[in-house]
Parts: C-alpha cells; structure tokens; sequence
C-alpha cells in the first residue's frame, strides 16, 4: 500500500462510525429515554417520506477568536450545551466520537415532548456528523463543519433531510420547519456567544432538492417516534402504579 | 464548504457514461461533480468509478444523494463500481447501496445498466 493509500486508510478508519445493521444504547443516561432508539435502523433521505430539503446555517466570527479546528473541537466536547433550552442531548461524556449513539429528549411544537436519538457517523477536525435512525422527524444527517475564509471562521450547520412520515411531513408543513429553522439558529448564536459575539448573526438558506413525497415509504409510521412517545407518557399513570405495587411486594 | 479536490472525468460507453471518480470527494467537489452530471446529459445510466477515489467524507456522501435525486428525476439508473471494502461498508451504514446499484466491475455495471 502506498504511503497516500495508507494515510487515507488511516482516516477512514478514525473518521467514519464502523458499519453497524441496528442501533445500540450501551448506556441511558438518567433523563433519557430509550424506547426509539435501540434495535433501530439508520436512514437517509433516501428512505424518507416527505420533501427532501437541504438546510443551511453558517454564522461568522472573526478568525482571531477562534480557528476552524478549534471551534469543531469545543463544538463536539460540549455539543449538548449549545442546545437550545428544554431540548436535551444524551451523548458520551467525552464528547461526539464516530459510531456513537445518543439519546435525544425534543420539546415539539404544542409542547410536545419526543424521545429519539442519533448516531455520530462521521468525525473529524474540521466537521462531524450526525444521522437520524428510523422514527425520527427526519431521514437524514446534519453536518456541523468550521472553515477559515477571509479572515473569519464559517461555523456551519447543514441538513439534508426528508420528514420521516406523512404524520411529520404534516408537522413540517404546519410550522416544523419555522421551528427547526429556530433551533438551529439558536445553536448556531450559542457557539457564536460563546466564542465572544453573542450577537453574531445567523444566515439561513433552504433549498428543496426533491419536491415529490415518496409515497412508498407511508409506512415509515409505524416507527414514528412521535406515535410512540406519545403512547409512553400516556402510559406513564400506569408504570407508576405498577411500580408501586411491584416496590410494596419486594422482600424487605 | 471547502475546496474541490476530486476530478470526475467522463466517458461514453453505448447508452450510459462513466463518471470516474479521483482524489477526496467532499462537499466541495459539488461544483465539479454537478457539471460532470451536465456533461453526462441524457444517458440512461450514470456510472461512477470509484477504482481511484482517496477519501470520502460525509459531505461526499450528501453529494451523492443529490446526484441520487437528480438522476431519478430524468429515470436515468445510479451504478456505480470499484468501491474498496471499507466505502462498501459505508454504503451500506447509510443505506445508499439499497438506491445506488453496486457491482465489482465495469462491466458488470454497464451489463446491468443495459449499456453493453
């Protein structure tokens, strides 16, 4: 093998999550909520129902407070903190590492709460990114990458994606989308705060790359992370008891 | 966000073309790729080679999808061919295999593209 074939190997093997046929937690953190993670299957936009859209967020700071590799580096240690408030991000301590998977807590539109998670697919020092497992809003991968240009760091946040469901397609259309747009420009102001320029503005730009659903995929429904957590806080009343009465029967 | 560093040169074979495919494909090869795509005009089948590819990131991934999209839109077939091991198993991860048609050789691929 040559010495470019090598270091090429090399960094595939470092920057790409190993090949995995279904999703598995090590661990659930206390908060978390494993019920639409485990066991399930990654996808891509291609396996997708709704639109397929490509949205970015970049903001600009200037290149003497931080370098490209510098922010990606405290972007993936702390990815959680940048969040914006009542969203909760369940990842390994040591930050995003390629192959790992964490649990999300989501606060929806009609504050709706949803459980769901992501796999880090990709890692290295200038971008990662995160894919979405079946049931989630979206199939598809947000990318955060960092880039010197003119004197100024681009920290961006791109996402390609196709809503999972008719359900959430429907939840796109009635204000998902404007939600979402809104996350991530609130991520995007809470790296720029934190590298000094809390008033750093955000450019969004949102691009429909497939305009037609593809309706062969309705039945992603049957995975809908929505549907499912739903179900599990109404079931909540019922654990409760149940764990009542399982505790008052434990030999003391 | 960043700069080309791959090349797609392309090739005529009977109904399909051959894009091969050299050095890192990033999101910044989306220029070059796209206007490889163009040059490729009405072919029934785009055919990607992947025999000198270096490296490949996430965003070459996402580029591919596009290319994916773009090419359903004119029912043109995605093939591709000379994937190492390793991007076979990425592939896979992302579940590109089960849309983009993957085969050993060229001829396998131009075979199931109808092209020989």
């Amino acid at each position: 093998m040559s010495e470019v074939n090598e270091k090429a190997a090399a960094r595939d093997a470092t920057n790409w999550a190993k090949k995995v046929s279904t999703l598995n937690v090590s661990e659930v953190p206390e908060g978390a909520i494993n019920i639409n993670v485990e066991g399930k299957r990654l996808a891509s936009p291609i396996q997708g129902f709704g639109k397929m859209w490509q949205k970015t967020y970049q903001v600009r700071l200037p290149a003497e407070k931080v370098s490209a590799t510098d922010l990606i580096a405290t972007w993936k240690l702390r990815f959680p903190d940048f969040w914006p408030e009542g969203n909760a991000f369940y990842g390994a301590l040591t930050g995003i590492e390629p192959g790992e998977v964490a649990l999300l807590n989501m606060t929806l539109p009609g504050k709706m709460k949803l459980s769901t998670g992501v796999m880090v697919l990709y890692a290295d020092e200038e971008s990662f990114t995160l894919m979405t497992p079946q049931g989630h809003m979206f199939a598809g991968w947000i990318t955060f990458s960092a880039i010197e240009r003119e004197g100024e760091t681009v920290a961006q946040a791109q996402v390609l994606m196709r809503a999972s469901d008719p359900i959430f397609e429907l939840g796109l259309t009635m204000g998902g989308h404007k939600q979402e747009d809104r996350f991530w420009n609130q991520t995007l102001s809470s790296v720029a705060a934190h590298f000094g320029e809390p008033a750093a503005e955000v450019d969004t730009k949102v691009v429909c790359v497939d305009s037609k659903r593809q309706w062969s995929k309705w039945k992603n429904v049957w995975h809908s992370s929505a549907i499912r957590s739903t179900l599990y806080m109404l079931g909540a009343p019922v654990r409760g008891i149940k764990g009542l009465f399982s505790s008052s029967r434990a030999p003391a | 966000m960043a700069e080309a560093t791959a090349t797609f040169e392309v090739r005529r074979q009977g109904s399909a073309c051959i894009v091969d495919i050299r050095g890192d494909v990033t999101a910044g090869s989306e220029e070059v790729l796209m206007s490889a795509y163009e040059e490729a005009g009405d072919a029934k089948a785009i055919v990607l080679n992947f025999s000198e590819l270096s490296y490949m990131n996430s965003g070459g991934i996402g580029l591919l999808v596009t290319l994916l999209v773009r090419a359903n839109r004119r029912s043109q077939k995605l093939l591709a061919f000379g994937i190492s091991d390793h991007y076979s198993q990425i592939f896979e991860l992302t579940r590109l295999d089960e849309a983009i048609g993957i085969h050993d050789t060229e001829s396998d691929a131009l075979a199931a593209a109808g092209a020989t």
